[in-house]
This record gives C-alpha cells, sequence and structure tokens, in this order.
C-alpha cells in the first residue's frame, strides 16, 4: 500500500509540474526535501538516544515490566494481543503520557521502544500487527493537552489570550482520538484477517 | 487554574523521571551506566535507520507542495466546502497537516497573522494544528524503525482520525467562538 501511495504522490507531483511549466521545483523538492529527511533524523538522534538509553535502565530495573502489569487490566482491551508478562504495555503508557504532557521530545523514542517491543511479539516481521495499528491511531490523532508551539505562536502574533484554544484543541483532540479508535477497532474485527493484509 | 496545574506537571515531570529511574535501577544493583550505553546505543541505529523512509517521504510531500499539485486539489474541492461553510482559507492547511508538521505549522502561523490570532479563522487554524498529529511522518518514523513495510489499515484509521479532527475543530469552533 505504501508503495502504491509513494509511486502515486511522486508521479502527481511531477506531472503537476511539468504541466504547470515549472519543472525545475522537481530538482528542488528532491534536494529539500531528502535534505530535511537527514536533518530531521539527525536531530533526533540525541534525544532519541538518551531516552532510550533511560529506558534501558528502568527495563533493566523492572519498572518497565512492573507498570506494564499495573495498567494491563485498564488498557487490555486496547491492545490484547500483548501477554500478561511482557514489558510493552509500560511503554506504551510512558509513550502516550508523553504526548499527553506535550513532551514531544520525549514521546518519540518511547513510542520507537514500544514499537520494538510489539515488534518482539510478531510472526511476520514486515507486516504490521493490531496492536501496531492500535499504538499508531493513538499517536498520529496527536493526544496532547497543552499544544505548547500554537500557544507560542498566537502570543508572538499579539493575542489577548494565547492560550483559549487550550479547551477547543482537547475536545477536538479527543474526537480525533476516539475516531482513529474506532477505525482501527471495526478493521481489525471485519478487514480482512493479517495474512494478505488490509490494503 | 487548570492550564497552570499543567504547566508545573509537565516541567517537572521529567527531572523526577530522570532521577526516580536513576536512583531505583541503582538501589536494585542495576550499573546504570552500562545499560545506559546499551540502550543509547540502540536509539543511535534506531534514528539511522529511519532516515531512507524519511528522505522517500520528505521528497514525495515535497514534490506534491512545490509543484502545485496540492494547490490544485485546493481549488477543485474550495467550491464544495463553501457550501458546507466551511472557510476557503483553512483548505490547505486541512490538507497540508496530515502531510507536514513543519509547513502545517507555517501555514498556521501565515494563518495567524494574516487574520489576527483573535479572529475566526485563526482561532480555528490553532485549533486544527494542535488537535492532531503528522500521520505520514509518525507511519514512516514508527513503522520505519522496525522495518514494517505492510501498515494495513493503520493508514486508513490515521487519516479518518485527522478528518474527525478537523470537522470537529470547525464545529466546536463555531459553537465556541461564533463565525
Amino acid at each position: 500500500m505504501l508503495n502504491r501511495i509513494w509511486l502515486s504522490f511522486i508521479l502527481i507531483g511531477i506531472a503537476a509540474a511539468i504541466l504547470g511549466g515549472r519543472a525545475e521545483v522537481v530538482t528542488r523538492a528532491v534536494t529539500e526535501g531528502s535534505q530535511t529527511a537527514v536533518e530531521t533524523a539527525l536531530g533526533l538522534i540525541g534525544t532519541i538516544a538518551f531516552w532510550m538509553g533511560l529506558m534501558r535502565i528502568a527495563e533493566d530495573a523492572g519498572l518497565i515490566l512492573l507498570l506494564a502489569r499495573i495498567i494491563r487490566p485498564f488498557v487490555r482491551w486496547l491492545f490484547p494481543e500483548v501477554p500478561a508478562n511482557h514489558p510493552a504495555l509500560g511503554s506504551i503508557l510512558l509513550n502516550m503520557s508523553a504526548n499527553l504532557l506535550g513532551l514531544g521530545n520525549a514521546a518519540t523514542p518511547l513510542g520507537l521502544k514500544a514499537m520494538a517491543q510489539l515488534q518482539e511479539l510478531n510472526e511476520e516481521p514486515d507486516t504490521a500487527t493490531n496492536s501496531m495499528c492500535t499504538l499508531l491511531a493513538i499517536n498520529t490523532s496527536g493526544i496532547t493537552l497543552i499544544p505548547t508551539l500554537v500557544i507560542a505562536a498566537r502570543a508572538a502574533a499579539g493575542s489577548k489570550n494565547p492560550a483559549e484554544i487550550v479547551g477547543t484543541t482537547i475536545i477536538a483532540t479527543c474526537c480525533s482520538t476516539m475516531a482513529a479508535l474506532t477505525v482501527d477497532a471495526f478493521c481489525r474485527h471485519w478487514g480482512r484477517k493479517k495474512p494478505g493484509g488490509w490494503r | 487554574m487548570l492550564l497552570k496545574t499543567l504547566e508545573i506537571l509537565s516541567e517537572g515531570t521529567v527531572p523526577l523521571l530522570i532521577a526516580g529511574i536513576l536512583l531505583v535501577a541503582h538501589w536494585r544493583g542495576v550499573n546504570v551506566f552500562e545499560s545506559f550505553i546499551q540502550g543509547a546505543q540502540e536509539g543511535f541505529t534506531t534514528a539511522v535507520r529511519i532516515i531512507p523512509q524519511l528522505v522517500a517521504m520528505f521528497v514525495a510531500i515535497d514534490l506534491l507542495r512545490l509543484s502545485g499539485a496540492l494547490d490544485l486539489v485546493t481549488k477543485l474541492l474550495n467550491p464544495l466546502l463553501s457550501l458546507g461553510g466551511v472557510p476557503p482559507d483553512i483548505l490547505p492547511l486541512v490538507l497540508t497537516r496530515p502531510l507536514s508538521g513543519s509547513a502545517a505549522f507555517g501555514l498556521t502561523v501565515d494563518l495567524i497573522n494574516t487574520h489576527g490570532p483573535d479572529s475566526f479563522i485563526g482561532r480555528l487554524a490553532s485549533t486544527m494544528q494542535g488537535s492532531t498529529d503528522t500521520t505520514f511522518y509518525i507511519l514512516a518514523v514508527y513503522f520505519g524503525a522496525v522495518g514494517i513495510k505492510k501498515p494495513r489499515h493503520a493508514l486508513f484509521a490515521g487519516l479518518m482520525g485527522d478528518l474527525a479532527g478537523f470537522l470537529a475543530s470547525l464545529y466546536i469552533c463555531q459553537l465556541a467562538f461564533g463565525p
């Protein structure tokens, strides 16, 4: 599926550039896009290394597993396939908490750690499991309590009350998360089963 | 009051978490430095492993933006959306939000500056920007890091979440701030 989406993005972009008489933007997109990609990844190396280092300490101390056991009764309905004695739920909880608190720097590494732990349970390593899809649905719908960047931008533009959008944002993000989880649950139960995949 | 509490909470969490984990681990006999280096090593390889996925994704999305393909879609959809009461200026943001976080944030800042932060469009753009995350980026990073090639329904669920977030933002902002 990613194959077809990527192909169509590229072809549509090139076609639009040529038809619009500005074929030169193709080269610009290739240069700028690949540069931003590497800069983004390089910018992440430090924080990912730090948080995964800290997570390893917590794991070796048995803290992640302990956390996973404590929260399992509450989130078992979201991730029914993660067994009781597995630390993945602990990492998932930390990832969700970091998202909620707006700690974007910590949320990504914690989510990647959770992904790696879910991958240990995956029998077909190139295909996403149900739990992975659910974790992704939670992360893409952006559960956050304080949109710090937006508040900063509004303050910079001279807003009388930069934080007045916090309430509307929380309600909207809840709707988004619930919709993503509903679609995810629907696809999980009624979509085609894992071999062959839901495309 | 609630905002202040949340602020204190998010500022205090990180130092407490770091100190707490280190102390408990040390007390339970873990060699914290060794463990940290091992985990950080894993983090380093993860960050490097996602570069190809990010290059593929960022180039494709820059192509869509710079070629004018996104503008074209905006023009085609506009008459349809104005029927439903959607302000036309907001549409580029709606289409960009799932694709690129930085481009969408740029559009939000632009809308805030053009229409004013306390205008209806300024508030709506702020709410939309904060209500969802960048679906394509998250998919590329999270699945790229563990080598997942078949995302199954994850992309569809993410995009439906984005759509719900936009519709909810529109409705709630109309209720809360009025057009």
